[in-house]
């Protein structure tokens, strides 16, 4: 199996045969430690840190189908170097088109990642709920929006409601994790407390988990049907993401905080903004990959698939659906 | 009109919608263990054999080992259990080399796991066989075709659209 790489550290990587040979810096910029990857073992680059390459390197990334995906030092998402798109396919592409210029036909798609989302999120405060915890209010109000999905007439509109469905899920928030933190309001740009710090990573992470599994089917990923195409580079990959933040990285954020494994000091403010010191971004990404590795019992293919496989069948029933095979219905948590 | 290829020729015989979405672009082989297992094995089995065996193109179809002398196919399978398709897929060979002028083309079919080696050659009822295959190839081809049904056998667990096909909700 293939896995995901982050380099954290600035360093520099480098072709040697068919191995990636990364040398990270130390403290003074002389380099140090010597690693090597082989190739077949990579399924894509996350660089967080300053990485200096050649062309060769990614020359030979690219022939190896190697995506690399690019963070700033506030781990925002920046862009990505994407091996050439081996997989595209003609029909496909025409139907995703389609379905993006007819309204009904965007919407109806539009609207069951609101929904998806909206169950798997509910999901969270359910389980909360039925362990002592008083969020009943949240949920009713909750469910309240959602009866009203069906009644909206256009994207707008969605994205309205879909704002007030996280709106009220994240003041349930406050209840779910320690006293040290609270939202406040979810702020994005910049994110100005640890909450918001910590969701902003999180949800970065998972939107780079969508966007590595629909590479690896033939959806184009920059044609999507929620978010406006062009919100992001790869904006198919934030429709996803929309369904599966609640599982990956609100249930990843409960558990950090619950058990302590961040805490308030693993943050620092930094003109005007919160972020996450180098060790607890270690820890989020461990703590996520784990999550992705994690299996679960799938109902219909009777067999056990983990995490970053759902993500993948999402972009396999997504396919069906624009191909006309089957209608899309969105990952709904069923266990 | 689109091409045939014979892979195409093979699934045919596998599974209609194998065939369908395959000729769509919807390909899942290069996540297959088994079709990388299969490549590997053509690399390995029979080195010495380069040398009187060639590749040609032939209609779009690529025929790794072809012995232009004696005028054989030769192919190398991992498994027999879908035998009747690889067969199929060496008639269609045997066809287009008829096609492209090569009198009495023949070919053998190897399974070296199971030491099994199987002669093939093309008859008039073939002939007439593959005509029909052609045309329903071309059905499933055209722009209006709706996609076939899951076939529900045992083989989909092999195959690398079970994930697809069955996924579900
Ligand atoms: S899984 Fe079964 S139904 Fe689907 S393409 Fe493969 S053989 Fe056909």
């Amino acid at each position: 199996m293939r896995k995901t790489y982050y380099l954290f550290n600035p360093g520099r990587l480098a072709r040697k045969d068919n191995t990636l040979q990364y040398t990270a810096y130390d403290e003074d910029g002389l380099p140090g430690q010597v690693k090597y990857l082989p190739v077949e073992d990579v399924a894509d680059l996350y660089v967080f840190g300053s990485l200096d390459a050649n062309s060769s390197l990614y020359n030979f990334l690219g022939k190896q189908g190697i995506s690399v995906h690019f963070f700033d030092y506030y781990e925002h998402y920046t862009g990505s170097f994407m091996a050439k798109e081996y997989l595209l396919a003609g029909k496909l592409q025409v139907q995703q088109t389609q379905h993006y210029i007819s309204k009904p036909k965007r919407m109806a798609l539009a609207r069951k990642f609101v929904e998806g989302s909206a169950f798997n999120l509910l999901k969270n405060l359910r389980y909360y709920q039925g362990r002592g915890r008083d969020v009943a209010v949240y949920i009713d109000q909750i469910e309240g929006y959602v009866a009203a999905l069906p009644h909206a007439a256009a994207v707008p509109e969605l994205m309205g409601l879909e704002g007030n469905i996280r709106q009220t899920y994240y003041a349930g928030f406050d209840r779910l994790v320690p006293g040290d933190y609270s939202f406040g309001t979810r702020t994005t740009q910049p994110p100005q407390n640890e909450l918001n710090a910590l969701m902003s990573f999180g949800n970065m992470l998972c939107y780079a988990a969508c966007l590595s599994q629909i590479y690896h089917t033939q959806l184009n990923p920059t044609i999507s049907f929620l978010h406006e195409p062009g919100t992001r580079r790869f904006s198919l990959a934030l429709d996803l993401a929309e369904v599966f933040k609640p599982l990956l990285v609100d249930r990843l954020i409960f558990r950090v905080l619950n058990k302590k494994e961040i805490q308030p000091k693993d943050f620092v403010q930094d003109l005007g903004r919160c972020v996450l010191k180098e060790p607890a971004r270690k820890t989020v990404v461990r703590v996520f990959e784990e999550r992705l590795k994690e299996t679960i019992q799938h109902r219909s293919l009777k067999r056990s698939v983990s995490y970053q496989h759902l993500i993948k069948l999402e972009c396999y029933k997504l396919t069906k659906h624009l191909m006309q095979l089957e209608e899309y219905k969105p990952f709904k948590a069923w266990w | 009109m689109r091409i045939i290829t014979a892979t195409h020729v093979k699934y045919y015989h596998v599974c209609h919608r194998k065939l369908w979405l395959f000729d769509r672009d919807l390909w899942m082989e290069h996540t297959s263990e088994a079709v990388q297992g299969g490549e590997l094995l053509h690399q390995t089995a029979y080195p010495q054999r380069a040398e009187r065996y060639r590749e040609i193109s032939l209609g779009g179809s690529k025929i790794d080992f072809y012995d232009p002398h004696r005028r054989v196919v030769h192919e190398i399978k991992s498994s027999q259990k879908l035998e009747e398709s690889h067969v199929a897929q060496l008639k269609y060979y045997l066809w287009l080399l008829e096609e492209a002028g090569v009198e009495g083309p023949t070919a053998i079919l190897e399974y070296p796991k199971q030491r099994q080696t199987l002669h093939v050659s093309l008859t008039a009822d073939d002939r007439t066989a593959i005509q029909q295959w052609l045309t329903g190839i071309r059905q499933l081809q055209a722009e209006e075709a709706p996609c076939p049904p899951t076939i529900n056998k045992p083989f989909c667990r092999q195959c690398s659209y079970y994930d697809f096909c069955y996924v579900g909700e």
